[in-house]
This record gives C-alpha cells, structure tokens and sequence, in this order.
C-alpha cells in the first residue's frame, strides 16, 4: 500500500497545488504540518537543500519543488484527469506557462503588494504586462488546461485567491474585470470547481495573516523612509 | 516523427543554448543553428519568444519552444533516435528535475556573483558558496550515477546536460580568479565527470573553448563596466 505523505503550510499556495493535484487523482495522503518558522527534524531530512515546503514523501522518498511535484504526482498516478496533456508541443506550452509563473508572475505580485513608491509601480507594471499574456492563452477555453483543470489552472493558483486578497487590503487595481475579462471568468470558473471550492484556506483566516505582513511592510517601508537601511 | 524544418536561435557563448544543441545531437537531429548578432535581437527571436526574448529558442515546424530546458524535455519527447535523455523511473526523473532547478535557481547565478562580488572578503565568499555547492552535486552525482560515469547512467542523461553546459563559463571564471571551483580532492566524481561530459560525442563540438569564452567574456566585462 502505498504510503504518502505531503509536507505543508495550511495558507501556503504552493502546498495548496500539491493538496489539489493528490484529490484530483483521488490519491489518499497524510498532511503534516510545517511552520517553516520552526522547522522540524523531518523536513530538515526532506529536503535538505532548499529546507522549504512543501514536499512530498512517497513510500519514504522525498520530492521537493512544487513544479516538480506536480510532474512526478501526474507520471505516479494515472487515474483521474491528467494534468499535463499528452502532446509534446503542449506539454512544453504547459511546462512553459507554469515556469512563468513561478518565476517572474508570482515575485512581481508579491512585490505589487509590499513595497511603495517606484518599486511597487514597477512591480505593478510588470505584473500587468504578464497578466496580459496569461490573458491571451485563455482564448474560449474555460480553464488554462481546456475543459478541465490542468496544471497550468493549478499553479496558477495564486492569482485566484491569494493575490486577491491581498489586492484588495492593498488597495491595487491590477487584476479588474475592465482588464482582465477572460482571466476574472478563469478565476470564478476556477473558485467554484469541485475539487478547489472545497478545499481553499479559510478566507478570513488567510486575510488576518496577509494584513498582518502587509501592516509590516509598510512599517518596515517607512522606516526606511525616516532614513534607515534598506527594507525586507 | 520527420525532422523536418527544425531551426534553434541562439548565440556560441550561451550555455543555455547548448543545452538543446546537446539534447539534438544526442537524437540526431538536423537543425539549422540561427545565431543572433550579440547585443541585438532579431524580428524572429522577437516574434518566437514574446514573452522573455531570449535565446535558446527551437523551432519545429512553426512552433516555437522557449527556456532550455523545457527544449530539452520536448526533444527527448518528439524523438526517438539516440537514447532517452531524461530517466524513465518518475522519481528518478524527479530527482534530475529538482536538481536541474537547484543549478538554475541557486548554483549558476553563485558563479556569476564570484565576478560581481566586491572585494577580497565578498568575493572568497561567493567562491566558497560555489563550492559548497558543488559538493552537494557530488553527492547528486554518486547517487543518480550510481556508480557508473554519468548522472544519466551509461550515458548523457538530462541532468549531465544541465550542468555540464555550464563547464566553459566555470573554467573561465576560474582562470581570471585564479582559483579552483571544481576541485579534484573536494569533488573526485564531478571532476572525472567533467572530463568524460566535455569529451562525449554530443558535447565536443559545441562545449566553447577556454580561451575563445575568456575573450568574450573580457568584452562583456569591459561593456558593463562602461555602461
């Protein structure tokens, strides 16, 4: 019998992917919680390397990197829908789409949300300017991966929630319905599947936290500001 | 599937850039090696990679594949001459990926911080993390070979190409540092790995040479220096 484990963080969306990609593939697992605040003995041993979550362990082996994880749950488990399509052309787009994401979507959203003054324009900008190609691949398709959620839709998780939220208690237009049609249709299309509508952390939960860090930010901002060092 | 009409944008001096040239040399491939002028880009890299507008960029028929390694990746999928450049085992494959993604994300940009670092202190650092690395690699290196002379096994695998591409810009920056990254008695199998990987049928012709990579990497210093 197979013996899974994932290494998580409740209000982490990249734990989140993971959680969400075990369900879609009905694979049973064992959630073990992380506070990467105070890290425990196991994910030292885990994941060595990078110390971070999540990462899961199958059968005693460890897989680290959220991307990484999603491929190998994907290649392990053929039952349920697939979340890479079958094509190679397609496959590259998929791998390509969630790299951008991860890499250059998710610092620059990060970023619109934390810093101030010409940092953060920039940062709004360049998380506008993604967004736009986002936008484009999702001509008449209901989610990113076609009919159903694909790995794309899942990595993509970030826009759909997380970043709302802190949109909202920053006060950004950068993600609106006037901007965005196709990708605000994406999200609700997305918030209201199965799968994902019941398995989102807590929203107020989540909002506590992020007010928290963005309250932190800005005292850290200001601070700078009065003439200190440099933030973060 | 035919290789028919298979071109690749890039440039000699990029690493990146050999990463799929290994990947099409191991299959067989015949591609026409479009290299872009340094220091411009061309309406086709432009048009083919709207998003980062960089090289490498593959070509197959019209379609465009960006970021090296995902060319990689297609290639070892689309054909299936040569042998298979990713392992066929999922955690194995997962294995490779992760430390694919280590070399990108952590160790590569290590080297470039050892030519930017400033001063003696800064720059014994960034060394020392460059190293401290490799030795992880090692470790990387005796459980994915598992005894035999490469990550991938018998033969190239895709992790051997993810680091192996990066060999020229590591001996470059240590002859203009005048010190040892890659260092027989800290990591023995990278080293003799090293050796094999450069001289492997898929990789001699395109690894650049030394002294060529050191010119341009003179120019490339000089530049930023001056702007």
């Amino acid at each position: 019998m197979a013996e899974v484990k994932l290494y998580g963080w409740w209000s982490s969306p990249f734990t989140h992917r993971i959680e969400v990609a075990l369900k879609l593939k009905g694979v049973e697992y064992e959630f073990i919680s992380e506070d990467v605040r105070n890290k425990s003995p196991s994910l030292l041993k885990y994941n060595p390397v990078l110390k971070k979550i999540p990462v899961l362990v199958h059968n005693g082996k460890p897989i680290c990197e959220s991307l990484v994880i999603l491929e190998y749950i994907d290649e392990t488990w053929e039952v349920g829908p697939s979340l890479l399509p079958k094509d190679p052309y397609e496959r590259a787009m998929v791998r390509f789409w969630a790299k951008l994401l991860d890499e250059k979507c998710f610092p620059a959203m990060r970023n619109a949300f934390l810093s101030i003054g010409e940092e953060q324009e920039k940062a709004k900008e360049e998380s506008t300017e993604l967004l736009k190609f986002l936008e484009g691949t999702l001509s008449g398709n209901k989610f990113f991966g076609g009919d159903t959620i694909g790995m794309v839709d899942i990595v993509a998780n970030f826009i759909s929630y997380w970043f709302i939220i802190v949109q909202e208690l920053a006060g950004l237009q950068v993600l609106t319905k006037e901007k965005f049609p196709k990708l605000c249709e994406w999200m609700d299309e997305y918030l209201n599947s199965d799968i994902i509508r019941e398995n989102l952390p807590h929203k107020d939960k989540l909002t506590a936290i992020y007010q928290a860090r963005f309250l932190d930010a800005a005292a850290a901002n200001a601070a700078v500001a009065g003439g200190g060092g440099s933030p973060k | 599937m035919a290789s028919e009409d298979v071109k690749l944008l890039g440039g000699w001096p990029s690493p990146y850039v050999m990463r799929p040239r290994i990947a099409l040399n191991i299959k067989s491939v015949n591609y026409e090696f479009l290299e872009e002028k340094f220091g411009s880009k061309s309406d086709l890299l432009l048009k083919s990679n709207p998003v980062y507008k960089k090289i490498p960029v593959l070509i197959h028929g019209e379609k465009p594949i960006c970021e090296s390694l995902i060319i990689v990746e297609y290639v070892d999928e689309v054909w299936n001459s040569g042998h298979t450049i990713l392992p066929s085992d999922p955690y194995d494959r997962a294995v490779a990926r992760f430390w694919a993604t280590y070399i990108d994300d952590k160790w590569f940009p290590g080297i470039r911080a050892i030519s930017r670092a400033d001063g003696e202190e800064a720059k014994k650092k960034a060394v020392e993390e460059v190293i401290a690395g490799l030795v992880l690699l090692e470790d990387a290196f005796i459980k994915c070979s598992k005894g035999k002379s490469f990550f991938g096994g018998d033969k190239i695998g895709y992790l051997d190409i993810a680091l192996g591409c990066f060999l020229g810009w590591l001996r470059v920056t240590e002859k203009l540092g005048n010190f040892a990254l890659l260092d027989e008695s800290k990591t023995p199998n990278l080293f003799k790995w090293a050796e094999k990987f450069s001289s492997d049928d898929a990789v001699k012709d395109i690894m650049p040479q030394t002294d060529k990579l050191m010119e341009f990497a003179k120019v490339l210093m000089a530049k930023s220096k001056a702007s």
